[in-house]
């Protein structure tokens, strides 16, 4: 799950992260009367959505008169920003951040995640800070310091100052530094955050250190015990028919296509997808159902693939395990009577008591066409699709 | 004895006495696995599915012999069953159990190191569909019945597509010595190339399967393990060929994240390191059958 920009900030403070005045509004009105309450001459008008690199798409604004807070904030407001991080559809912008402007002396990186293949979290730190850090990445790894962290002890001091003086830091630097990388650490580990990343990471003009953005993002399994950082979530961010899926115990995430799956288990939803897609067609969605699918939860999974109008033929791929083909099938044909369906459906069932399962689908006379292998499954659901098109434009 | 387990593994339940391990349980034991009991705090003394029921792991190694393990308990005390099980000199461990957090994994996987690797318990998963030994025994919760005894090892993430793995393989009469499910949680047990290491050891396995997907350095460890290590033929499917790259934020992934982790560049590069690709996930039985005939 991910959060905001001040949001982070404000966990990232209470544990000794030094941050920049700054406060929320939700209207012109309320980011002038920020600025106002901060004081100075300079203010930055930031979009609080849930991705990086918003500079590039004008989502961050830097404004010298309450004038220019009023309409940075009006053009930011209710609008949709695309970054390269969010796909095309872009994320609405219902918050802004206003916070005073910093005159920046140097930009530093600095992040913590968890590092798969270590198995352990990975501190990561650049001298060269800012928004060309992937570039970067690539082109000089060696500007890129990274220190692993031994989960059983922790983060060490030493490694922290380690971190510190490869961000090329001077000694008084180093030491407030030594603070800001622990209170971070500590963050992610007392917080179940699977990352954690201040970029940049700036020096001002009186030498501090202060921390100019920051994102976190935590990990699902373990909010049942942070029910703090659970009622962060901002449900506007999110897609609306992957959360409605979610909250249906269903994992589903909309694509592009117009054939519309439902699969139970990620690998073989995957591995159904790629044979969609080899057989010449486009699917609409991944859907994982998942073990023990009740004829109830078969009907919403086919209510949430038939509500995308795009799909043109819906493909139902069942390797029953924990399922039971004929409990799977029930839901199928209950589906089918319940929902006025309008595209062809293309049924494949294997595994446990799959001759009762197609014998419930047969008995049904519903107009369903079956399939006994993957790659035949996937061919009919093509040629469905393909003749349904035929049709529309005959 | 095929790998890990076979008809003689004395096995307990962890979390026996629940809804899911009850089921599963039984299901274990009418496919012949040697279940010798379970575990649920509070209920030791009691009687369930005919079996013993103990407080504690060290209680079914004490009194029942226990050798493997597997665990059904909820994600939030998960981890703390599968250190208990290690603990109690458990030496197979099996962990069904989806959705445990990812820093409990990380805890885990440093308890276990902490012990002298021949004492270690080997743990598979989370997030899996568990291990079987076609007639010998099953520890986990697929379908036996599409699983034929025979000797093509199978080690997968994803629980279905390794059931549909293995059924194109049965339809072609092409037998397992053990599928292994490693799980699909970034963080688990063993990976892809601890279990091509005890297969190439398995003088019942003539070849192996690896059922990979997008994500994580795993496949590419593991064809590498393969070039330098085995003498037995290897091949493999990666799904997601056509997944949606993922939605991120920031940029602490894709720095640290070494590149290669797309299906097709894992594909690329196992194709380098010799491996036998399946082409598509319906070509998985086929491709075996060939390398098969090769040998």
């Amino acid at each position: 799950m991910d959060i905001h920009e001040y949001q982070a900030k404000q966990l990232l403070a209470e544990y000794g992260v030094r941050i920049a005045e700054g406060g929320l509004a939700y209207s012109p009105e309320d980011a002038v009367q920020r600025a106002r309450e901060i004081g100075g001459d300079v203010w930055v008008v930031k979009a609080q959505i849930h991705s990086g690199a918003r500079g590039k798409a004008g989502g961050i604004r830097v404004c010298k008169t309450h004038e220019e807070v009023w309409a940075a904030a009006e053009k930011l407001l209710g609008k949709r920003l695309v970054t390269p991080q969010t796909g095309p559809a872009g994320k609405v912008c219902l918050r802004l951040y206003v916070e005073a402007g910093a005159h920046i002396a140097k930009e530093l990186y600095f992040s913590l995640l968890i590092d798969r293949s270590h198995e352990r979290i990975v501190m990561v730190g650049s001298a060269e800070g800012g928004m060309e850090i992937e570039e970067l990445a690539e082109t000089r790894p060696q500007a890129i310091k990274k220190i692993h962290i031994e989960p059983a002890v922790g983060l060490q001091d030493f490694q922290a100052r380690e971190m510190a003086f490869a961000l090329g830091l001077d000694a008084t630097q180093a030491l407030h530094a030594v603070k800001i990388i622990q209170g971070s650490y500590r963050a992610m580990r007392d917080l179940d955050a699977n990352m954690l990343e201040i970029n940049p990471l700036i020096i001002n003009n009186h030498g501090e250190l202060l921390a100019l953005d920051a994102k976190m993002s935590f990990d699902d399994n373990a909010l049942f015990r942070r029910q703090r950082i659970s009622e962060l979530r901002d449900k506007t961010q999110e897609d609306p028919r992957e959360m409605a899926a979610a909250d249906r115990g269903l994992s589903y995430v909309g694509l592009d296509g117009d054939i519309g799956c439902m699969i139970n288990g990620a690998g073989l939803a995957m591995a159904t997808m790629d044979m969609i897609k080899l057989a010449g067609g486009e699917p609409a969605n991944f859907l994982d159902v998942g073990g023990g699918a009740s004829a109830e939860r078969t009907e919403k999974a086919f209510r949430m693939v038939l509500a995308d109008a795009n799909v043109k033929a819906m493909l139902v791929n069942i390797f029953a395990g924990i399922n039971r083909c004929d409990w799977i099938a029930e839901g199928v044909v209950q589906a089918v009577k319940n929902i006025d369906m309008k595209v062809p459906l293309i049924v494949r069932l294997s595994g446990t008591n799959v001759e009762q399962g197609r014998k419930i689908i047969a008995d049904s006379g519903l107009p369903i066409i079956m399939a006994e292998t993957l790659a035949e499954a996937a061919e009919k659901a093509v040629q469905a699709r393909n003749a349904v098109v035929a049709a529309q434009q005959a | 004895m095929a790998i890990f387990i076979d008809q003689n593994t004395k096995i307990i339940v962890q979390g026996f006495t629940g809804k899911i391990g009850s089921f599963h349980a039984q299901d274990m034991i009418n496919y012949g696995s040697n279940v010798v009991g379970g575990i649920t705090p509070g209920k030791g003394g009691q009687t369930h599915l005919g079996r013993p029921v103990f407080n504690t792991v060290r209680e079914a190694v004490e009194q029942a012999g226990a050798e493997a393990s597997i665990i059904f308990v909820p994600p939030a005390y998960a981890a703390d069953s599968i250190m208990e099980a290690a603990d109690a000199g458990i030496k197979y461990c099996v962990a069904i159990t989806d959705g445990i957090p990812t820093q409990d994994m990380m805890k885990v996987k440093i308890y276990l190191s902490r012990f002298p690797k021949e004492n270690r318990m080997v743990l598979t998963g989370p997030n899996c569909a568990g291990t079987i030994s076609p007639g010998k025994s099953m520890l986990g919760i697929m379908p036996g019945h599409i699983y034929i005894p025979g000797h093509v090892g199978i080690v997968g993430r994803s629980g279905t597509l390794g059931y549909e793995a293995a059924d194109q393989m049965k339809a072609l009469g092409i037998g397992v010595s053990t599928s292994v499910g490693i799980g699909g949680d970034p963080i688990n047990g063993s990976s892809h190339r601890d279990i091509l290491e005890r297969f190439e050891a398995d003088p019942e396995t003539k070849a192996v399967v690896m059922i990979g997907e997008i994500g994580g350095p795993q496949e590419v460890e593991a064809g590498e393990f393969f070039k330098e290590n085995m003498s037995k033929p290897l091949v493999a499917y990666i799904a997601g060929l056509t997944a949606p790259k993922g939605r991120r934020m920031g940029h602490a992934g894709a720095i640290i994240s070494s590149t290669g982790e797309s299906a097709a560049e894992k594909v690329e590069r196992l194709l380098e390191l010799g491996v036998t690709i399946a082409p598509t996930p319906a070509a998985m039985g086929e491709t075996v059958a060939r390398v098969l005939a090769g040998l």
